[in-house]
């Protein structure tokens, strides 16, 4: 789901630090460097990397901007080939049989299955193309935040791999105790208090308020 | 488990209860533009009304204290929350609700996690269509300003929340009025 989708997930971050210098050209050459390959490797299983925002399938950001107002706007895209195990075992049966054939043979070692079950799923998958995922990242740097249209946790492990690399900053996840953090509202005391508290249940209409701020 | 697992494991009952009283809000029609009128100025939020509805679900979870778990999920449009509030006073809180978000005119529907405080499934208010390559930075940015619009009203009330939860009166006001409406 991308950003101009009519229905969208989104997980937020604060990135922790800011580019202090050339901003524009450290963006870009992290962008340029950690683009998605356009030649695809038929023996990769997953393949990932930045495109633009408006160019999904040709990563050029010569040609395509990732400005957008003040905010960096680009995709990431994870191309991800999988056999479907089914066709695996298909393939695998007909390979034994034809083996026990040849050789005029009543079985096979298990050693010797796992070794067609490898080769196997090796030629299927260079065979089988890759289906492509794409994320928009937005980036308002000045704010030192960035939305990820994916909730998925692979998707997101691998942004924060991914963005680490591509610009030597972390992504921390926004989520209740980083949100509480991340907030020039609160008073280091009500930080503090924060940290001591506890669950607070309505139970069988009895209040059970168990933190330590007393 | 690196820190920020802990920290998210340990606090996410603050997104729970967080949600638990938003529901609260909603139910005893409690106007929170009022209520919360200076934290929506400090955080630039200008406007007439806000409105919370509940939409078409809301999960609760008990801990039944021996590693168990009590989940209860309603579902579908204008669902009955009796059971829901049933499983209040066994001590159980919100999770996941799915929120219709009013502010003025304009309209929000999307469903938020406590613990994760994730939005997911959001639509925002209609905005210009894409006719041309011309008119994609326009788009971008006014669904950027409408996607924040969402997180600095939920953040600011989260705020609220927050500061309210770890006051006295949260001890001898509010959880009294949440509890005499699970009562009910």
């Amino acid at each position: 789901m991308g950003l101009l989708s009519s229905s969208v997930s989104i997980a937020r971050y604060r990135v922790d630090g800011k580019i202090e210098e050339n901003v524009m050209e450290t963006i870009h050459a992290g962008l340029k460097q950690n683009a998605i390959t356009t030649i695809e490797d038929e023996y990769a299983e997953v393949t990932m990397g930045w495109t633009p925002f408006e160019s999904n399938f040709n990563p050029d950001f010569e040609k395509f901007t990732f400005t957008f107002g003040d905010f960096f706007l680009f995709s990431f895209r994870i191309d991800k080939k999988s056999v479907p195990s089914k066709i695996i075992q298909k393939h695998v049966s007909i390979e034994i049989e034809k083996k026990l054939k040849e050789e005029g043979r009543q079985f096979i070692s298990k050693n010797e299955k796992k070794e067609i079950r490898e080769s196997v799923t090796d030629r299927l998958m260079s065979q089988m193309p890759s289906t492509p995922n794409i994320y928009d990242v937005l980036w308002n740097h000045e704010a030192q935040r960035v939305l990820f249209f994916s909730t998925q946790k692979a998707a997101n492990e691998e942004l924060e791999t991914l963005f680490s690399k591509s610009f030597k900053l972390r992504l921390i996840r926004l989520f209740p105790f980083t949100i509480i953090e991340s907030s020039d509202s609160f008073s280091d005391e009500e930080r503090d208090m924060v940290l001591n508290l506890a669950p607070a249940n309505v139970n069988r209409g009895k209040v059970v308020a168990g933190d330590s701020n007393e | 488990m690196n820190d920020i697992s802990v920290s998210y494991n340990k606090y996410k009952f603050l997104g729970n209860e967080f949600l638990t009283w938003l529901w609260y809000l909603i139910e005893n029609d409690i106007n929170i533009k009022t209520i919360a009128e200076s934290e929506l100025k400090k955080a630039g939020i200008e406007c007439e009304s806000i409105v919370f509805e509940i939409g078409n679900c809301i999960a609760l979870e008990n801990s039944l204290g021996d590693d168990s778990v009590e989940k209860i999920s309603i579902k579908g449009d204008d669902p009955g929350l009796e059971e829901g509030k049933t499983a209040l006073k066994k001590g159980a809180v919100v999770t996941d609700m799915n929120l219709i978000l009013r502010v003025d005119e304009d309209e929000w529907k999307f469903n938020i996690k406590g613990e994760s405080m994730e939005i997911t499934s959001l639509k925002i208010p209609v905005s210009g269509k894409v006719e041309g390559e011309d008119d994609i930075e326009g788009a971008v940015l006014e669904k950027v300003f409408l996607y924040n619009k969402v997180f600095e009203v939920v953040d600011t009330l989260f705020h609220f929340f927050i500061k309210k939860r770890v006051s006295k009166e949260w001890k001898t006001v509010d959880i009294n009025g949440i509890k005499e409406w699970v009562e009910l």
